[in-house]
């Protein structure tokens, strides 16, 4: 078979994308990125990636949208914060194509759709991080899950057959005719983990073990779940769960919002806790602690803006 | 009964802009927790710069035996130090009543705990730097506000006389005869003001005010503000000022008058100094009293706990 990918935001979870579908026979793989280190590497000698996964992918790069042709599918992996520009950009590549977040939180579906015409819901759990240019390391697998977003969906055939493209590629993919349980699931876990590691400075497992913050967790957790009811998402598995399992098994892991913070970058809090707030809304729904939290993250971003005498 | 020696209790940066103006109406002396301050301050006196400009005299000791004979104490340690504090003061200050100065609930049952004393209430809007052991810089010139404790009070004539007292050494001053109202308005304008600064490392900046956009800080501040009112209501107590109305005063006018102001409140200062802040006695004393009248805090208690939390990130 004949396909043709571009993976828009080509940093560590892009990368994994974009390498494992290239090494799958017919498919034509292209990556729009803006670390031109991070492209030529990738142009020189291909994609690596190490770890939970060792393959090298042909990927071809490029920091300009107009040297892309034009793609059956897109795979968005840019930080949140940065989707619309990512789009914008790129979104004549796409005139005939499909287009997949794959990124944190709820809303970037919607600013896809502002751009292109058919548009795929995506969550995935593999996580790594840039070694150097043109390498990755995988540090955990994971599924990843797929399907139409309305109101302007793909083809459920055509989301079957990307989902097979990366299976083949050995990124575990199900395609499904409703992804919101896997995408609200993680959503709620994030919403709820990151801001409370990014004001308090902890490491997951050393905020959780505290009672009184694994209180506020599962108030935060509560909220999201309330929300998610109220839009009839079935969540896949329960959230509170994932913090448990998490304080075992990820109990060092500093939530990325709090890696943000501490190298001062926006955080993607607008589409965490920011997302489940607007929904909540929609839904009628009140959401006070995510709203608190959501706030608060603002607050301390907007602290790195006074350029105070310290 | 006439208040002619003062007891100053911590010389940190509120305990000499006590001392320091009170000496110039009345003998003071001041206890202090190190050796090398008091000695610094007999040698050297104190000098108190800012709002106000002077050099006093005063005697000063790292002992609390042998400075017995005063008609009052000034307790101005921080509330984190209080326990300890109070513990230090117990059979002492036979003839005299305690004034208490600490943000937030509870000095006075702290105090209490060590002794009979009549009790005297006390919340502060001055602040200042301390420079060094024997100089502090006076920043904010706002009043002491204080008033017979409720549980074991002197006369209600004693602290409007303390209350001329201070005038004259050249601080603000207001006696009221319940301070209660008074001071829930300022426990509740701090738990929300130095929780947010203590979590967003912003000083008390006007995005504290601002209600503009969903996710502006102002819409927290509020929401924190009106559990504290919900609690405030159930424990029958009307306030003096309205906290939210504390808050957008203290953003516009900028208190000092320089627009470039900010004031950083004790909590961020702690947090920042890796410190253990007041947060037990502010946000944990309002989710307390929430509890204890059925009144629901779950923003104050969410804040307290993360607080908490931060402070042992840095242990």
């Amino acid at each position: 078979m004949a396909m043709s990918v571009c993976v828009v935001g080509c940093g560590a979870i892009g990368s994994l994308f974009a390498a494992h579908l290239g090494r799958v026979d017919g498919v034509e793989v292209w990556a729009y990125e803006l670390q031109r280190e991070h492209v030529d590497a990738i142009n020189a000698g291909g994609l690596r990636i190490s770890g939970a996964s060792e393959l090298v992918g042909r990927v071809r790069a490029t920091t300009d949208p107009e040297e892309i042709p034009s793609c059956q599918y897109g795979i968005v992996a840019t930080k949140s914060m940065h989707t619309e520009a990512a789009i914008a950009a790129t979104a004549g590549v796409f005139a005939d194509g499909a287009v997949c977040s794959v990124q944190n939180g709820v809303g970037n579906e919607e600013l896809l759709a502002g751009h292109v015409a058919r548009v795929i819901r995506g969550t995935t759990f593999p996580a790594g991080h840039i070694v150097e240019p043109g390498h990755v390391e995988q540090d955990t697998g994971g599924k990843t899950w797929i399907g139409p977003f309305e109101p302007k969906p793909a083809a459920m055939d055509e989301v079957e057959r990307l989902a097979a493209a990366l299976s083949d590629g050995g990124m575990e993919t199900v395609a499904m005719p409703d992804a919101r349980g896997a995408q609200w699931t993680k959503l709620i876990f994030n919403a709820a983990t990151n801001p409370v590691g990014a004001l308090t400075r902890l490491p997951h497992g050393w905020a959780c073990e505290r009672e009184d913050i694994r209180e506020v967790v599962r108030g935060l957790v509560a909220e999201g779940r309330a929300v998610a009811d109220a839009l009839g998402v079935e969540l896949d598995s329960d959230p509170d769960e994932l913090v448990d399992h998490a304080t075992q098994v990820a109990h060092d892991h500093k939530a990325s919002m709090l890696q943000d913070v501490e190298a001062r970058r926006a955080t993607e809090v607008d589409f965490l806790n920011g997302g489940i707030s607007r929904f909540g809304r929609e839904q009628g729904i009140a959401t006070p602690l995510n709203d608190a939290m959501w706030a608060l993250v603002k607050g301390l971003e907007h602290s790195w803006t006074r350029g105070e005498q310290r | 009964m006439a208040i002619e020696r003062v007891c100053v209790v911590g010389a940190g940066a509120i305990g000499s802009l006590y001392a320091g103006h009170l000496a110039r109406v009345l003998d003071v002396t001041v206890l202090t927790r190190r050796r090398e301050q008091a000695a610094a301050l007999n040698e050297a006196g104190l000098q108190v710069s800012g709002k106000s400009d002077l050099r006093a005299r005063l005697t000063a000791s790292h002992e609390p035996h042998g400075i017995d004979d005063v008609d009052l104490a000034i307790v101005a340690c921080k509330a984190v130090d209080l326990p300890q504090t109070a513990a230090r003061l117990e059979g002492g200050f036979r003839r005299a009543a305690v004034m208490t100065v600490q943000n937030g609930l509870g000095a006075e049952e702290v105090v209490r705990r060590h002794g009979e004393w009549p009790l005297i209430s006390a919340v502060t809007f001055m602040s200042g730097t301390r420079r060094s052991d024997t100089h502090v810089e006076y920043e904010l010139d706002t009043a002491t506000w204080m008033g017979p404790y409720m549980g074991g009070g002197p006369p209600y004539e004693t602290v409007q006389e303390l209350e001329g007292l201070l005038i004259e050494g050249g601080l603000e001053a207001e006696a009221m005869p319940d301070l209660r109202p008074a001071q829930w308005s300022k426990l509740i304008f701090n738990a929300a003001v130095n929780g947010v600064a203590a979590l967003t490392d912003l000083p008390h900046v006007r995005a504290f005010a601002e209600e503009d956009e969903f996710a502006d800080l102002g819409h927290l501040l509020r929401g924190l503000i009106d559990e504290g009112k919900a609690v405030a209501a159930a424990a029958g107590i009307e306030l003096h000022d309205d906290p939210w109305e504390m808050n957008v005063r203290a953003v516009t006018h900028g208190e000092t008058l320089r627009s470039d102001y900010a004031h950083i409140p004790s909590m961020l200062a702690d947090v920042r100094g890796r410190r253990p802040t007041e947060v037990d006695y502010i946000s944990g004393a309002l989710a307390r009293e929430g509890e204890r009248l059925g009144v629901p805090t779950p923003l104050n208690t969410a804040m307290y706990r993360l607080i908490k939390a931060k402070e042992s990130s840095w242990r």
